[in-house]
């Protein structure tokens, strides 16, 4: 009889932990390949298709980066949370909190100057996806509420908390659909490059990939909420105030997939629907594991997810395959990289009896 | 007993290497029926690893296992018990929850019967209880029971599973010295009958009471093999340790100062909401240590809690310098000057999983030297902290090893340095060498010694009767989160101490 073990193993060479999520990467795509045959595309066609569809034009690519930034933004606020051990699983609902605060403020900022718009609405989008994340933080500070559960249903509240408003207050006057009125022009973001959809919203997300690597790297706040992450009762014992850490952990982290709310609404969407998210909050956990909670791992694992949708459009118009395997590939993806992440640290002894 | 040709168990040659550590070289190792060997080692010498592949946890590397004179090899603890062979680890496998008579039987049950047949299964424990003197009513529960009944009920189940060799790691630890001796007798009885006992400790004067023979070894070898009576327990430290010891600590004579630690009328609960310490009063004076010995589980653990303000107290107080500690905040603890640390030190004390840098800053990072306006001056931290791991001589591969690749004895070196940084006024050390081996121990003592010359105030809470003897100007023993008995170490006689320790009052 064969037994086979788990055994820790030496730590890996810097180049090897760079390596593995490019192989991840590639055994991904040969598992993906096993869908893609079934469902009848022919194998080389459809990768050409898919990488051309995303990479391929100027335009194609620039689209890639408009699918990206909501991936990256929500992708860092669970990066974030979790670091701390946060789980916060409600960045869908913190970005249609930004969203909403958006919508609301982008229809009625006309008297403001226009140079203030733009800077309240993110301000106040940022706010409100932080309020929202930070309720279940002072829930499971003060009242040992599971932040799992929590920050799961609060996305149902704000979802339904959304229905009523467009099909109340918020609603477009004279229209019978839950949608809103469209935002004023000085609350839609910047076309930065011309014939695309390239906009101000993009440089926001890779701005704060950079500021949450700076946070976790550079200041007190980020080694405290690091500290809160690995081992709470001992950050307590060394006199961290571990309530405030989890609050403001959380607040950062809602207010980052708030801006994802607000990013999709001023850039994309110019008005308030029921569907303006496609489930970018849940897409942003993926990415966050997927990224190793490394605000440059999510960026690429963002990146990558964008790749593949944007991709699959493409491919499934050339060669008839669904673009749900975009899916597929996703989960895929997800599950090599976590196997791939624990061999980083164990490796398999074959036992014979 | 020795003379016999045919051991029990003969391991030759046996290796085990955990990545780069090799915890056993090329070991020998015989066992005899009808004797108590002794695996005398510090922690790291490699006798529970060895012990772990002889029960069939570990599969070693190089080398063959005879039991009984046949040579197998044994894929897990099933196999072990099988051949006889039960190993009693530090932790009990007991499941708290069910009775005795229920612990005994589980996993006792063959394929064939279905139902229990716990009428048989009781009269067979009560006939191996009453041959060994192990009486247990088997159907207390066992979260009922004192460490010692458990570890009784741990033997029985060797027992009830027909083991005739029997491993104990490390079995005193966790218990009174009239248990010990209860433990003792036990042992006796059952090479009394033929079987052998492999006895792991590291504490020389029961090994010298209780083993025929002593295997010593030392980073992974068998240095030497005696004869209980033919050596001294002098040869053996020095044997176990490689080097010949320092016969007692320098201890200065330096007379106390004013009180820097006051404990007052303190009562705390435990998890169970019920009174661990109760009506508490202690002080602690500078250039003194003041020992408390006592058997754990008696208000130690909740009585250094509170002081470290991770636990509220229902009543009472606690001052330093005069200056009252806010309850249930280990902040103020810190800015109060006190150095705290923790008995349990890799859950507590220390980020496992963060650098050894990180672990130094833990209680200073939000101070000027190391901070502006929240931005670390890693400059600074990297200096202080290489300063700190050359002062105190941690081996670490740097200031950015992950804290878990450090060793027992090193992990506290860290928790020292963070902690005694701030030259404190007062030092709560909770078991601060549990678990360290002889070199480690003999520096943390040295250091506790010399805060005690500069002028701290020192409460060591230990289980370690030597370790409070030997450093404490004040003894005071608790015994069920009271204070049964206090005297100064060279006025009072172990046996006094002994007693308080079990809760009799002179």
């Amino acid at each position: 009889m064969i037994t086979l073990r788990l055994v820790k193993r030496k730590p890996l060479a810097p180049w090897a932990r760079i390596l593995i999520p490019v192989a991840a990467v590639v055994v991904t795509l040969l598992l993906s390949a096993i869908p893609i045959l079934l469902a009848g595309g022919a194998l080389w066609k459809s990768y050409f298709y898919l990488f051309y569809g995303a990479l391929g034009t100027r335009f194609n690519l620039l689209e890639t980066f408009v699918k990206g930034s909501p991936l990256i933004l929500t992708g860092l606020s669970v990066a974030f949370a979790f670091r701390a051990k946060f789980w916060n699983i409600g960045a869908e609902g913190q970005l249609l909190a930004g969203a909403l605060m958006a919508t609301f403020l982008g229809v009625h900022l006309g008297g403001v100057p226009r140079p203030l718009v733009l800077p309240i609405i993110i301000t106040a989008g940022f706010l409100a996806g932080g309020v929202w994340a930070a309720i279940p933080g002072i829930l499971k500070t003060k009242l040992k509420v599971d932040d799992v559960v929590s920050t799961l249903l609060l996305n149902y509240v704000m979802w339904h908390i959304m229905g009523a408003l467009l099909f109340g207050p918020l609603q477009q006057p004279g229209s019978s659909w839950p949608r809103s009125a469209a935002i004023i022009d000085a609350a839609r973001y910047p076309i930065l490059l011309p014939r695309s959809r390239f906009h101000m919203g993009i440089i926001i997300s890779f701005l704060a990939v950079f500021v949450i690597w700076f946070i976790n790297n550079k200041t007190t706040f980020g080694y405290r909420s690091k500290a809160v992450g690995v081992n709470i009762r001992a950050a307590h014992f060394g006199g961290i105030n571990t309530t405030s850490v989890i609050v403001w952990t959380a607040l950062v982290s809602g207010g980052l997939a708030g801006l994802a709310g607000v990013g999709e609404l001023c850039a994309i969407q110019y008005r308030l629907i029921m569907d303006i998210s496609p489930g970018y909050g849940y897409t942003g956990i993926v990415i966050a594991m997927l990224g190793n909670l490394h605000p440059v791992g999510v960026l690429l694992s963002a990146l990558f997810f964008s790749v593949i949708i944007v991709g699959a459009q493409t491919m499934s118009r050339m060669t008839g395959v669904p673009t749900y395997i975009a899916e597929v590939i996703q989960g895929t993806a997800l599950m090599v990289m976590l196997i791939f992440l624990l061999f980083t640290e164990f490796k398999i002894q074959v036992l014979k009896k | 007993m020795i003379e016999n040709p045919q051991p029990m168990v003969r391991m030759s040659s046996v290796t085990k290497r955990f990545l780069d550590v090799t915890a056993n070289n090329q070991v020998d190792f015989q066992l005899y029926p009808g004797e108590i060997c002794s695996l005398l080692g510090e922690n790291g010498a490699g006798k529970t690893t060895l012990m772990n592949i002889l029960f069939g946890y570990y599969t070693c590397d190089e080398g063959d296992i005879f039991i009984k004179g046949e040579k197998i090899r044994l894929s897990s603890p099933k196999d072990a018990i099988a051949r006889g062979v039960g190993m009693i680890h530090q932790h009990f496998a007991l499941v708290p929850t069910q009775t005795v008579l229920e612990n005994i039987i589980i996993g006792t049950a063959t394929r064939k019967t279905f139902f229990l047949d716990l009428k048989r299964a009781r009269r067979k424990l009560l006939e191996l209880e009453k041959r060994f003197g192990l009486e247990i009513d088997p159907d207390t529960h066992v979260w009922t029971l004192s460490v010692g009944e458990q570890q009784k009920v741990e033997i029985l189940k060797a027992l009830y599973r027909d083991v005739d060799i029997l491993i104990m790691d490390e079995p005193t630890a966790v218990l009174a010295p009239a248990e010990t001796d209860d433990l003792f007798r036990t042992l006796k009885i059952l090479v009394s009958e033929g079987r052998s006992v492999v006895f792991i400790s590291h504490k020389l004067h029961e090994v010298m009471d209780i083993s025929d023979r002593i295997v010593v070894l030392r980073g992974g070898r068998v240095v030497a093999e005696r004869k209980t009576r033919e050596t001294t327990a002098r040869e053996l430290a020095n044997l176990m340790v490689g080097r010949e010891l320092a016969d007692s600590l320098d201890k200065k004579k330096v007379a106390p100062g004013r009180s820097v630690l006051e404990i007052q009328h303190l009562t705390v609960l435990n998890d169970k909401r019920l009174p661990a310490v109760t009506d508490l009063n202690l002080v602690v004076r500078q250039n003194e240590i003041l020992g408390m010995a006592g058997i754990s589980g008696n208000g130690q653990r909740e009585l250094s809690e509170a002081l470290f303000g991770l636990r509220t107290p229902i009543r009472g107080g606690i001052n330093i310098n005069d200056t009252p500690l806010r309850p249930g905040d280990p902040s103020s603890a810190i800015k109060l000057n006190m150095a705290r640390i923790p008995e349990d030190r890799m859950d507590t004390g220390l980020l496992m999983d963060l650098s050894v840098e990180e672990n130094m800053i833990l209680e200073d990072h939000g101070c000027g030297d190391f901070q502006t306006c929240g931005l670390i001056k890693s400059r600074n931290i990297h200096h202080y902290t290489d300063a700190l791991i050359r002062a105190y001589n941690i081996a670490t591969a740097g200031r950015d090893a992950v804290t878990k690749s450090l060793s027992g004895g090193n992990l506290q070196k860290v928790m020292l340095a963070r902690e005694l940084a701030g030259n404190p006024a007062v030092i709560i050390a909770a078991q601060p060498t549990r678990g360290l081996d002889v070199g480690a121990m003999e520096y943390i003592h040295r250091r506790l010694l010399q805060e005690r010359e500069r002028g701290a105030g020192i409460l060591l809470i230990s289980e370690d009767l030597d370790e409070v003897f030997s450093l404490s100007d004040r003894i005071v023993v608790i015994y069920e989160g009271t204070i049964m008995g206090e005297a100064a170490p060279h006025d009072v006689s172990r046996e006094q101490i002994g007693l308080w320790m079990s809760g009799v009052a002179q």
